[in-house]
């Protein structure tokens, strides 16, 4: 139940945001982090960013998925 | 991370096991975990002086079967639309049976996916009293702060909680002030620590002496922790260490906790296996009692009730147990037909020992996936 996903901001209104994964968009809230800008790498737990993540972040989390950090 | 880092904590694993030679015990507190550690067959590959015990982190099957009940009165309400998280429609309360049972004789109870979706439902039937099942851990628990205070802010008087919400580490210490089970170190949960950071469990660690690692949920995270814990009970070591770095920090998420802090206060909890635990649930402060639906509905009381006889989810969830010592296990209590909560959910320790039970409980052999194998 504690699972959280990371995700991109698509765009940005107020406390909501739109965010994409493998091409699926829904609505999150994003009041609980500093500064969401579309673009913005955000790991996501039951429709809310709870952290912003890197670039660095998400390759590192996408290459453990594949089994091939460096 | 290439197969040689995974074999390299590996080795170094078994490599300390020898030389301890004793057995050691690390408990996985979150569902998450328990779930990661299940369907990879990590426990096939450990050495077998170290076991893995399965700890109370699954907040649906540390719910106490009164809530249950409770929620169900209160969807005969003609009023009320209750909303909640799918995981919590088929767990069973003492005696009313379940919300699913219950939505399929009448009773308007929704599934969604956030509170926010729960606001949304809110907002758009404003002749119902929406109200929310609060069950979570700090992962949760801001989201539905944010839902109060939006509703609060607005306005709206159709929306309410029910809250069930809890805190970890006071009950990672009850877990060791009960006794009756050895817990050599905690792996301890990911996203609760990305809340409220890995400091939290300093505690542990002076006043108990266990070492804690903040760990991340793909197996390879999991091993990484263990071998982070068997290095620092090796040298004799009661630290917190953090391996779960791109999503935890020392200080956690602190717009979530200012908010947590504002619209919640701690409580006494109930949690199904440990009983009350002081100060480990999350309750609204006074000024925002009017979304309270224990205090909006004050009359609603569950009856009393006792667990099933024969169900040990109290002995799983403190890890004295593994599921299938359990002798309900699999016979009587499966994911189709559940009789504890640790079988209804997706994280719950029996549900996952049932659903990856060859690889659980066969110590490996051919069914292990063979990125996993060690030698």
């Amino acid at each position: 139940m504690c699972v959280a996903i990371p995700v991109k901001i698509v765009s940005v209104a107020g406390e909501e945001a739109v965010a994409e994964i493998d091409g699926v968009r829904r609505k999150i809230i994003v009041s609980l982090v500093a500064d969401p800008k579309p673009g913005d790498y955000v790991l996501m737990h039951a429709g809310f960013a709870i952290k912003k993540w890197t670039e660095e972040d998400v390759r590192e989390f996408n290459e453990i998925l594949k089994g091939t950090k460096a | 991370m290439k197969q040689s880092d995974f074999k390299q904590h590996l080795d170094g694993i078994h490599d300390i096991a020898d030389r301890l030679a004793r057995p050691v015990k690390i408990m996985e507190v979150c569902g998450t975990h328990t779930v990661a550690v299940c369907r990879s067959g990590l426990r096939s590959l450990l050495p077998s002086s170290l076991k893995l015990l399965s700890g109370p982190g699954c907040p649906v099957c540390v719910t106490p079967a009164e809530y249950i009940d409770r929620a169900i009165l209160l969807s005969r309400r003609p009023e009320v639309l209750l909303a909640t998280f799918g995981d919590l429609m088929r767990v069973p309360g003492f005696s009313l049976g379940t919300l699913e049972k219950e939505r399929a004789s009448g009773a308007r109870v929704r599934v969604v996916y956030s509170v926010s979706d729960a606001l949304a439902l809110a907002d758009e039937r404003k002749s119902a009293k929406v109200i929310f099942l609060a069950v979570g851990f700090e992962t949760t628990a801001p989201g539905i702060a944010w839902a109060v205070k939006t509703a609060a802010e607005r306005g709206m008087k159709n929306f309410a909680i029910l809250s069930a919400l809890k805190t970890m580490p006071n009950a990672m210490e009850a877990l060791l002030q009960s006794g009756g089970v050895q817990i050599d170190g905690f792996i301890c949960p990911g996203h609760v620590s990305t809340i409220i950071g890995s400091r939290p469990y300093e505690f542990i660690c002076r006043k108990y002496c266990r070492p804690c690692v903040v760990a991340g949920f793909e197996p390879a995270d999991v091993v990484a922790a263990i071998a982070m814990l068997l290095g620092q009970i090796e040298e004799g070591k009661c630290e917190v260490q953090n391996q779960y770095l791109r999503a935890v920090s020392a200080g956690g998420n602190p717009k979530a906790g200012l908010l947590l802090e504002e619209i919640f206060e701690p409580a006494d909890a109930e949690w199904r296996g440990l009983g009350v635990v002081p100060q480990s649930g999350l309750r609204l402060r006074d000024k925002y009692k009017n979304y309270d639906a224990f205090s909006l509905y004050p009359d609603i009381k569950a009856p009393a009730g006792a667990e099933v006889s024969g169900c040990l989810c109290g002995e799983v969830l403190r890890g004295r147990i593994a599921p299938p010592e359990c002798k309900l296990f699999g016979k009587k209590c499966t994911p189709t037909t559940p009789v504890g909560a640790c079988m209804v959910s997706g994280e719950g320790a029996c549900a996952a020992y049932y659903r990856y039970a060859p690889l659980a409980e066969a110590g490996g052999g051919d069914e292990s996936p063979s990125f996993f194998k060690r030698r």
